[in-house]
């Protein structure tokens, strides 16, 4: 299944203690739409001394499909993913909502399904699967990642990545490292920002109203830039800021975890 | 996973959520009563909640007799009849709202009453008995003071707890001018409470029968709780001869102690304060002392068929505290009434669906962004996210088998079985991939996308989309690989 084997020869033979092969799963979302958030992640884990692995097999973890009620065409993207990433030694991917999919949903698909040997194979993946700042900071045990970023900058916490993954404040452990930054809090970070997926389009009023609260908190900080771990919630938040041309740009917090002083390679 | 039988099925359709909810975002009063009320009480209870250093456990206490009372409930409710019973009082079986509606109206008129008094209760919102009582000619006075608000204004609640949040003070003096006949009032707080007093006061001096709700029932003892804030619901229970309490089969707890739990748990989760300000339980009747007549209501009304749904049934844990609602980023811009049903918010969403059958209500399973604020804060650890998934994954199945034709009409469903079958193929994803591309190229002015096509429009109604790059995170990994490694993907 998996192709791209870096050093395959002598992998073994030289592991290092914390060097470790990361199959990274872009998801369908920033493959297709912010390729450069993918670049970010391979360009920062190569640069950690990390091999990233990417299958190409790898499409969609049925997210959209399952949260809008579509659970019977999830489930062939559910097994799909499971049997893709099986043997992965660990899973890797910028988006706290698919990770969320996977660790809380997966398990509940299965047993929606009855589909046992299913849920025997979800529950032995989802330990090594990770939300890219969980795997840096509580699986690495890092904080600082030699990043650079001379912007001010402020946070939102995405409601998966707050409620779902509890991953805590590493995320803002990271940033509060990255060299050059003015990183400022976001009054009401823990609040939704109104995206919720279909809920974007199936209820679109409510969507906009709790969103206009969101950019309000933003524009009070002043940052030119907002980051998140979604880029989901960061395209609804975006998008609005881009249409009110309100000069605040989204941007994922991959990116700012990859930028250094040197030439970016992206 | 069993419907509803036809009895309560005749009833239609609620209006959508979405429809209801444009008309309550634009009220800006409404607004802003619901941003400063929420804020406030959210506020209130996050300081009494990161007090309790047992919080968590007292959670996880409160999940587990709730779920011990459901997984035995046919033995608690035949030992609190009989624990009711041997104490004095009267307990009466019903079905559905129809059955506690003749119940209750059939004790009513047997003593020759024209009013009853009520204290706040939601189930009785829900079978709608103060309209069964007005069809006997009965009239039933709200003593609490936002119900009595509401009833005078011919509205209904838009909040569990707090059933007026969506009226400010100012509205509420003119109201009681306009209906309780009074010439000068501010709109101080201590004045329209004073105006109510003095109303309902000569209520509870003359009036011969009550009405409650239950907060918790005990079944070895035959304890009735009632918990309330004004007092006006102690004066309902204590003052008139007789008293009759309806209450939802799930209400009842197992034994004294359990009181221990959610009495901690409620108050602090509902009002944000440490201890309740008036609990009054009683145990059948006590001669010379309080009613001399007590008939409990046990209620169904589809809560068995929520029983026996293996994922649903988590639903009935709720304690009615309304903590939901406070931190629901929805329900703090749409208010109660978007959700029309007397269960508003988060537990509404999957609560009333579940029980009038999810066909009636299949918009409210979709009036979430599933944040997961509500499984946070829900004192008996109810997963309402999970809940709101298994509603719209049944509202999406019976749809697909049930309504055939219609499913296959549906730009949403077709829509979804496309990408699903995009998806399920390496090939047809990089395709669709490519087809996005130049497919988007008519929309694009600018370098940006402001306006999309069809279903798609509502994103475009005011959030611009960056087009789709022409190059894939999948095109620049290939493009960056070793030639060796591009040569093996090749030949296999």
């Amino acid at each position: 299944m998996s192709l791209t084997v870096r050093h395959c020869s002598d992998a073994n033979a030289k592991k290092e203690k914390d060097e470790m092969k990361v199959s990274l799963f872009i998801t369908c979302f920033n493959d297709t739409l912010f390729p450069e958030t993918g670049r970010a992640v391979v360009q920062l884990l190569e640069r950690l001394g990390h091999t990233v692995d990417f299958p190409l097999e790898q499409t969609c973890c049925g997210q959209m499909h399952y949260n809008t009620g579509y659970q019977r065409e999830a489930l062939p993207l559910i097994r799909r993913f499971v049997q893709i990433f099986g043997s992965a030694e660990v899973v890797v991917a910028p988006s706290a909502s698919c990770v969320g999919m996977v660790r809380d949903i997966y398990l509940r698909a299965a047993e929606l399904f009855e589909d046992h040997k299913l849920a025997a194979e979800v529950e032995a993946l989802v330990p090594r699967v990770y939300e890219l700042t969980e795997f840096l900071v509580y699986r690495l045990g890092l904080e600082d990642v030699g990043a650079y970023y001379p912007h001010r900058v402020t946070y939102h916490p995405t409601c998966h990545s707050l409620r779902f993954l509890h991953v805590g404040d590493a995320p803002l452990r990271l940033l509060r490292a990255v060299r050059g930054i003015d990183l400022v809090e976001l009054p009401g970070a823990e609040e939704c920002c109104g995206f919720g997926g279909t809920f974007a389009l199936k209820n679109v009023d409510t969507s906009l109203a709790i969103l206009s609260d969101k950019l309000r908190c933003i524009l009070d900080t002043g940052a030119e830039v907002c980051t998140a771990g979604d880029n989901s919630c960061l395209m609804h938040i975006g998008g609005a800021l881009h249409r009110q041309r309100a000069g605040v740009r989204t941007v994922h917090i991959a990116e700012i975890l990859a930028s250094s002083t040197e030439r970016s390679l992206m | 996973m069993s419907e509803l039988p036809p009895a309560t099925r005749a009833r239609r359709p609620l209006p959508t959520f979405q429809a209801s909810a444009k008309q309550a975002l634009a009220n800006t009063q409404l607004r802003r009563n619901l941003y400063k009320a929420t804020h406030t009480i959210r506020a209130k209870r996050g300081q009494v909640v990161d007090e309790m250093p047992d919080w968590q456990k007292l959670r996880e206490a409160g999940r587990a007799l709730k779920e011990r009372s459901l997984r035995h409930l046919d033995t608690y409710l035949l030992e609190l009849e009989d624990s009711v019973q041997r104490a004095g009082g009267q307990v009466h079986w019903a079905r559905d709202a129809r059955e506690a509606n003749a119940i209750v109206t059939q004790i009513v008129h047997e003593h020759g009453a024209r009013e009853v008094i009520k204290v706040k209760s939601l189930t009785t919102d829900e079978i709608k008995l103060n309209q069964a009582l007005a069809a006997r000619g009965i009239e039933a006075i709200e003593t609490d003071l936002a119900e009595l608000i509401i009833q005078m204004a011919g509205e209904s609640s838009s909040h569990i707890l707090v059933p007026a949040i969506h009226k400010n003070r100012s509205e509420i003096r003119e109201l009681f001018m306009r209906t309780l006949n009074i010439d000068n009032l501010t709109d101080e707080p201590r004045e329209l409470t004073n105006a109510a007093r003095a109303h309902l006061r000569r209520k509870f001096l003359s009036t011969r029968v009550a009405i409650s709700g239950v907060n918790f029932a005990v079944a070895e003892t035959g304890t009735v709780c009632v918990v309330e804030s004004e007092g006006n619901g102690r004066m309902c229970v204590t003052l008139p001869r007789v008293l009759i309490s309806v209450m939802g089969i799930e209400k009842v707890i197992p034994t004294w102690q359990d009181l221990e739990v959610f009495l901690q748990l409620l108050p602090r989760s509902s009002t944000g304060e440490r201890m309740n300000p008036y609990t009054s339980l009683w145990t059948g009747v006590s001669e010379g002392d309080g009613p001399q007549e007590f008939h409990l209501v046990l209620l169904d009304n589809g809560r068995t068929r929520v029983l026996a749904d293996t994922i649903g049934r988590q639903t009935l844990n709720c304690i009615r505290c309304s903590a939901c609602l406070n931190i629901c980023p929805v329900y703090e811009r749409t208010g109660g009434h978007a959700y029309s049903s007397v269960y508003p918010g988060p537990i509404g969403a999957i609560l009333t669906p579940q029980l009038l059958g999810i066909e009636k209500a299949s918009s409210l399973p979709y009036a979430s962004t599933l944040c997961g604020a509500c499984y946070d804060v829900c004192p008996v650890k109810i997963n309402i996210p999970e809940v709101l998934i298994y509603l719209r994954g049944r509202i999406v199945r019976q749809k697909q088998d049930h309504h055939q034709l219609r499913a296959r009409m549906d730009p949403e469903n077709v829509a979804m079985k496309l990408m699903a079958r995009t998806f399920e193929s390496r090939q047809r994803y990089e395709q669709a991939q490519k087809l996005a591309q130049f497919g988007q190229l008519p929309f694009k002015h600018g370098g940006v996308i402001d306006a999309l096509p069809g279903p798609l429009a509502s994103w475009t109604a005011l959030r611009d989309l960056q087009p789709v790059p022409k190059q894939s995170f999948r095109d620049w990994w290939r493009s960056r690989k070793l030639p060796q490694e591009a040569q093996q993907e090749v030949d296999s």
